[in-house]
């Protein structure tokens, strides 16, 4: 019963999803108040229907009921109840649904809280989003329906993927689809502002907010992403330049050039068409990520399915969606008018300097994602992989970490070149301090791009501070120190994948009980190896007693484990935790002599770069208050008065 | 100084087709390095790799061809896509489903040219992590095929 009362629901949803679109097209087109009064119930009731449909699914996986074909196929009665709901999303149908509730829910906020937007544009974003939904309902329904049922039931499931099989599944998909689809909600303020010719400041400050929580999301997503994939591999490595974490760094990218440009537009009024554009690119970059994940097309953990009707499927929503907002960009683009001018040393410059040192990123990593897939078009297989991304995108990284020195330093509409060289004094002081120490201490034993990462992390710990000097801190806007602590955040991303690159020790050696060994300042004795049996898996456990200098002895517990629904092995990293970095333990296999293989890395400051993740989201969410606060503070004020005079 | 004119937004649209076009030229100058990242053994014998040259080597592990070394983390083995072979070896810890005749797709370099008999010396296998897992390289590989081509090899 279930079952069906999702797919009803989802099928309900869909069609008030059409019923949306509908009103808000005629609505908008015709100035009918009677049709638009209806836009608005519609969105909220869809994201209920919804939500019903996704709960469903949830509550199926929960029960475990195996006459659901994508239970039977994902999941398994033995597993414990955190990886049976986050399971809900550990496979296609699943995070597809996930997809569009988020959407829905998206939708219905557009719907309930958005107060900027005059009231023909507000409309036509929330068709536009409806136009968006009822492409993915359709993928859902006709291609990939996550309530089919078998017949007859499976005793039990097929089990989970075990590298899923951790907490990190419950927190990130959800966090990255929250991202993905909050820039649909830019995507559809775009062609909303498009369709009804209100392409200006005001526009922007309407859509600012929604890009900033988009773009929060995202880096949350995005680093627990990254930190999850460093502890659970075993591989001792944070980023891989995987086709699926590029396909989360695009949209990414993109977003953070649209926050800026977008800044420029409510602040300036200047840059329409190209925020309008980046709004465009960035929810594009969505569906590409979603594009290559889903299709199957590119083999990975993240992959679950290889069905090429998918693949085509999702291929065609991409062009009619990206193709669209083209088109409908190239057609209204004569009518967006000019923005205002502005000077060439200009906080307006800088911000373009960061727009296409972006862009051009965001092209080196698409480039670098797509080209195996057009060469093997041709019949030639070809890997792209870190040297390419390191090399290429790597150096212009530094650049705009450098524009991202100087940029806040910079005034708004004009500066003079003298003022501001005075500003950079300190900034360019700490690069060099930098440059010269490392130089002194690690000259020729690290590489360039590390080298040089350090500098420059340097330079934007000190640059990021600046905007705060001279300035009375209790006065200082929420939104200026959201900046200051997000690009404090940058710097200490920075330093912590140039520390890491630069500095980390391995030892990899077979290992006897009993038998001890030394690495960077770290004393790690094998003491034994253990069986532990889990909840649904079995485990060899060894015991490692590590100290360093005077300090305490602690015991890591790597292991290596092995699932037998389905049969798989993983290992099971033990991680250490100090101020000054991780030690890392990873438990290999046994030899025929008795030994067991053993890798031990130590990395200096590593943790910096999922700090620096967490600030960067931090400075975006302070950000977003402190723009949002106003209005909010004035809302609940005129609530308050109306309720009031009311009551008098 | 100022940009008065009319023309800023060409200007600006210039500039952004500039940068696209940088983008892209740096992307192609860079993959035209590492398009070549993924070799066969054929290729590499064929074509020659510089030794040090980063690459990825992708083929099949030559029945009883893998190793272990002394040192308990060294592991030696043969790499052979049925029409060349070159030897390889790997330290560290090998992925649990790394076995002999089934694909493997390694991350490193040859320390000597290949055709005078340099060595593959991986940093990071590849192998499949998962049992329906398979490099993407090596689709189109199926199980008969490589059994047939590891016949060829010998």
């Amino acid at each position: 019963m279930i079952a069906e009362f999702g797919l009803g629901a989802l099928w309900m949803a869909a069609a008030l999803a059409a019923l949306q679109l509908l009103l808000a097209g005629f609505g908008v087109a015709q100035r009918r108040d009677d049709l638009l009064a209806g836009v608005r119930p519609v969105a909220v009731a869809q994201a209920m229907l919804c939500c019903a449909a996704f709960a469903s699914l949830i509550a199926l996986f929960l029960r475990s009921d195996m006459s659901v074909l994508l239970v039977a196929m994902n999941s398994h009665s033995a597993k414990p109840w955190l990886y049976k709901f986050a399971g809900t999303w550990g496979n296609h149908e699943g995070s597809m649904l996930l997809w569009v509730a988020v959407m829905g829910i998206a939708g219905a906020a557009v719907a309930l809280v958005e107060r900027g937007l005059r009231r023909d544009t507000h409309m036509a974003t929330l068709g536009a989003q409806a136009a968006i939904s009822l492409g993915f309902y359709a993928f859902l329904l006709f291609a990939s329906n996550p309530f089919a049922r078998l017949y007859p039931a499976a005793p039990d499931g097929k089990g989970l993927n075990p590298l899923l099989q951790d907490p990190g599944l419950a927190f990130h998909p959800p966090t990255l689809y929250l991202g993905y689809v909050g820039l649909s909600v830019a995507f559809s303020f775009a062609v909303g502002a498009l369709l009804t010719r209100r392409v200006d400041a005001h526009f922007a400050r309407a859509m600012r907010p929604w890009v900033l929580a988009a773009w929060v999301l995202l880096t949350l997503g995005i680093t627990a992403g990254s930190y999850w994939a460093y502890y659970e591999l075993g591989w001792g490595g944070w980023w891989f330049w995987d086709p699926v974490e590029n396909a989360s760094l695009m949209p990414w990218l993109a977003a953070t050039a649209l926050l800026h440009s977008v800044t420029v537009l409510a602040t300036r009024d200047a840059l329409r068409a190209w925020t309008v554009m980046l709004a465009v690119v960035a929810f594009s970059m969505s569906m590409v990520g979603t594009f290559l994940v889903r299709s199957g097309i590119l083999t990975s953990v993240h992959a679950f399915a290889v069905d090429p009707e998918r693949g085509s499927f999702i291929l065609g929503l991409l062009v009619v969606y990206i193709g669209g907002a083209l088109a409908l960009f190239g057609a209204r683009v004569g009518t967006v008018r000019e923005g205002k001018q502005f000077e060439a040393l200009s906080r307006e410059t800088m911000l373009v300097v960061n727009n296409l040192l972006l862009t051009v990123i965001l092209g080196i990593v698409l480039i670098g994602t797509l080209y195996p897939l057009m060469t093997e078009a041709f019949g030639r297989k070809v890997s792209v992989g870190p040297p390419y991304f390191d090399s290429v995108a790597g150096p212009i990284a530094l650049v705009l970490m450098l524009a991202m020195v100087v940029g806040p330093l910079v005034r708004w509409r004009r500066d003079a070149a003298r003022a501001v060289g005075t500003r950079l004094i300190w900034p360019g002081m700490a690069a060099v301090v930098g440059f010269v120490l490392l130089a002194f201490l690690a000259w020729g034993r690290i590489g360039v791009l590390p080298f040089l990462g350090l500098a420059v992390a340097a330079a934007v710990t000190i640059g990021s501070v600046m905007p705060l000097v001279g300035r009375n801190l209790r006065r200082t806007p929420l939104f200026t120190w959201g900046m200051v602590i997000a690009h404090f955040g940058c710097a200490v991303s920075l330093a912590g994948m140039a520390s890491d690159a630069a500095f980390t020790t391995e030892k990899l050696v077979a290992m006897r009980p009993g038998d001890q060994i030394e690495t960077a300042g770290w004393i790690v004795r094998f003491e034994r190896v253990m069986p532990l049996a889990g909840p649904n898996w079995v485990a060899m456990q060894g015991d490692m007693a590590v100290s360093r200098g005077e300090g305490r002895t602690v015991t890591m517990h790597p292991q290596s484990r092995f699932f037998p629904d389905p049969p798989t092995d993983t290992t099971e990293s033990a991680i250490l935790t100090r101020w000054n970095g991780q030690l890392y333990v990873v438990l290999g296999d046994q030899l025929e002599d008795g030994r067991w293989q053993m890798r031990i890395w130590w990395k200096p400051f590593v943790t910096l770069i999922w700090l620096g993740g967490g600030l960067i989201a931090l400075g975006g969410a302070l950000a977003l208050v402190g723009r949002e606060r106003r209005g909010w503070m004035l809302r609940w004020r005129q609530r308050r008065n109306a309720a009031e005079e009311a009551a008098a | 100084m100022a940009m008065k004119s009319k023309h800023q937004r060409l200007i600006l649209a210039l500039l952004a087709l500039v940068a696209v076009t940088a983008a892209g030229l740096l992307a192609a100058s860079a993959l035209k390095d590492e398009a070549a990242y993924f070799y066969t053994p054929e290729d590499a014998k064929v074509k020659g790799v510089e030794p040090g040259k980063a690459i990825r080597l992708g083929g099949m592990v030559v029945k009883g061809s893998l190793k272990k070394a002394a040192d308990g983390v060294t592991i030696r083995f043969d790499v052979t896509d049925g029409k060349a072979t070159v030897p390889a070896t790997f330290t560290g810890i090998a992925p649990d489903l790394f076995r002999q005749g089934s694909g493997v797709v390694a991350e490193g370099s040859f320390d000597g040219p290949v055709t005078r008999g340099g060595t593959f010396v991986a940093t990071e296998l590849l192998a499949k992590h998962d049992e329906r897992y398979m490099p993407r390289e090596l689709e189109g590989m199926t199980y008969n095929e490589t059994t047939h081509q590891m016949q060829d090899a010998k």
